[in-house]
């Protein structure tokens, strides 16, 4: 399959600051490919950087086939790109918006209707309305359809879903999924780990550095040990006392339960004494299947460790 | 039998002919981590402001650390803390200014602020950083200050809107102990949020659609009740009138 996106070795520093070290990967035609970190990771500075509106210090970043710094008047005709701020004419209506964007890149809300008319539908009932009026999850419709008038090989959806509501956010994934019938690759930015599970392959990044990229299934089997969930009424001494137990590795709050893992990838009744030992009763304990933010933690683990070794 | 810290009785809001909350019944009790959910325009930012003393109810009854909130609003506000992921700190002030301004915004007296301010720096590993600027921080260590800022004044109550949205998953679970250690120590802790991940670390949930609560339980509970695998799945399918 073509490859939309070559990165290689990129590097970008703002002054003292290492924002991308070393940042390499590929995504091929028709993907939804993630990027799953936190704030301060690099997402968009990498994002900005494959947008052309950024350059790298180091390495290269080739797009559609072209470099993204030599060939960036002819990549811009090409990408749509949705920046994390809101960033749509507020004093201009739904309509005027998105009939500026489309004469900007030479075509009309016509022309490209069935690409959009998935997502436009929504708030075309509301065309009239001055974009700074509308309502949350109604701007990240309108900024997606501004971002696709134009027909992009590549759509660049940096955190959509930020702030936006669940319901939302689920009908938002659906309309990127609907995308792939035009044939688009799209590259999404999300903090949250719970959405990697919607795209075809992720990137987990972190601190400027890729940890992880792979098939958000794949990402959940590398965890490398059992995993367990531990629960008890009383939360905070749960972990606690789990953490002190000698056969345990790690222990880390996870919702309504504790995640664990153990030496020796199992645990006996010296378990459950220890606990009753601790005053914590009502245990339940089972194995669990760890989820991208385990994988996630794990390798941020691991990171620390190699860091701390020099 | 727990002692209820918020107690909300029919609580009713308008503007003009919009009900913004309408008959809103629940209590949150001492110590209790209490997710407050609902969809954008669902009501939820109004009934906040009701419950820390910003708005007067239309009608009906609330009470919130033992005041009310028609007629006592101001003593809300004083037993009462807050932080958002968005801004809780200023930026260009130093850690140890930060927690001055605020400790003396409460009403601390100094000697007592020094007091706090060494024992939360010692609490939080972060002695070094105490002459330091927020805007130099690591963004996990300034949510982590944030929170304890958020708790200087020891409030019944502590309002967080969506506490741990874009921190890194060890700083996220590093926040979530700081959080049961809160209410541990018997700090109501009521979490606003979008992330229904979040919700998953409540003790209790509440679900709010088109300003009625349209849900109330413990997460597993709900999951129970809507036969689903996770709050996410709860919330999509009555968070949104129509998809009832």
């Amino acid at each position: 399959m073509q490859k939309i996106i070559e990165a290689r070795g990129i590097c970008k520093k703002f002054g003292k600051t290492q924002a991308l070290k070393d940042i390499s990967f590929e995504v091929s035609e028709g993907e939804i490919f993630g990027f799953i970190g936190p704030d301060g990771a690099g997402k968009t500075t990498l994002f900005r950087i494959i947008a052309t509106l950024l350059i790298p210090d180091e390495g290269t970043m080739e797009v559609m086939g072209l470099d993204s710094v030599s060939g960036y008047r002819e990549l811009r005709k090409n990408i749509g790109y949705m920046p994390g701020r809101f960033s749509l004419y507020q004093d201009l209506s739904v309509e005027e918006n998105l009939n500026f964007y489309a004469t900007v890149f030479g075509t009309t809300l016509k022309e490209n209707y069935d690409l959009i008319a998935d997502i436009y539908s929504h708030i075309e009932p509301f065309k009239k309305r001055l974009a700074g009026k509308l309502s949350g999850g109604m701007k990240q419709k309108l900024a997606l359809s501004c971002a696709l008038i134009h027909k992009p090989g590549l759509l660049i959806l940096d955190e959509p879903t930020t702030g936006v509501d669940a319901v939302s956010r689920a009908e938002f994934w659906g309309m990127l999924r609907n995308l792939r019938q035009h044939n688009i690759t799209i590259i999404v930015s999300t903090p949250y780990m719970d959405e990697a599970m919607k795209c075809d392959r992720v990137a987990l990044i972190q601190a400027g550095r890729i940890l992880s990229v792979n098939q958000p299934d794949k990402i959940r089997e590398q965890f490398t040990r059992k995993l367990f969930s531990v629960q008890a009424p009383e939360k905070y001494k749960l972990i606690h006392a789990l953490r002190s137990y000698p056969g345990t590795v790690t222990a880390y709050p996870f919702g309504d339960s504790v995640h664990v893992t153990f030496r020796s990838d199992e645990f006996d009744n010296s378990l459950y004494e220890y606990l009753r030992g601790m005053g914590i009763t009502n245990v339940v304990i089972h194995e669990t299947r760890a989820g991208i933010e385990d994988r996630f933690l794990e390798l941020m683990e691991k990171g620390t460790t190699a860091i701390d070794r020099g | 039998m727990k002692e209820a810290v918020i107690s909300v009785k029919n609580l009713v809001k308008k503007f003009g002919n919009f009900t913004a909350n309408d008959d809103l019944n629940f209590e949150v009790y001492e110590g209790e981590i209490f997710g407050f959910l609902g969809a954008n325009g669902a009501g939820k930012t109004t009934a906040i402001r009701i419950l820390s003393g910003l708005s007067a109810p239309t009608s009906g009854d609330v009470t919130v650390a033992g005041y009310n909130a028609k007629k006592q609003p101001e003593q809300i506000k004083k037993n009462i803390g807050y932080m958002c992921q968005k801004f809780s700190l200023y930026e260009d002030l130093t850690v140890k200014e930060n927690i001055m301004l605020y400790g003396g915004i409460y009403g601390l007296k100094k000697a007592l602020i020094r007091e706090r301010t060494d024992l939360l720096l010692e609490k939080l590993n972060f002695r070094e950083y105490g002459d330091r600027l927020i805007s130099d921080l690591p963004l996990g260590l300034r949510q982590k200050l944030a929170f304890s800022v958020a708790v200087l004044h020891e409030p019944k109550i502590v309002f967080l809107d969506e506490p741990t949205g874009g921190v890194d998953p060890i700083t996220r679970r590093q926040f979530w102990e700081m959080i049961y250690e809160a209410a541990g120590r018997g700090i109501t802790v009521f979490v606003t949020t979008h992330y229904m991940d979040e919700a998953e670390y409540c003790d209790r949930i509440s679900i709010m659609s088109e300003g009625k609560i349209v849900a109330l339980d413990t997460p597993a509970d709900l999951k129970k009740q809507y036969h689903a695998a996770s709050v996410e799945e709860v919330f999509v399918k009555i968070a949104r009138p129509g998809n009832n």
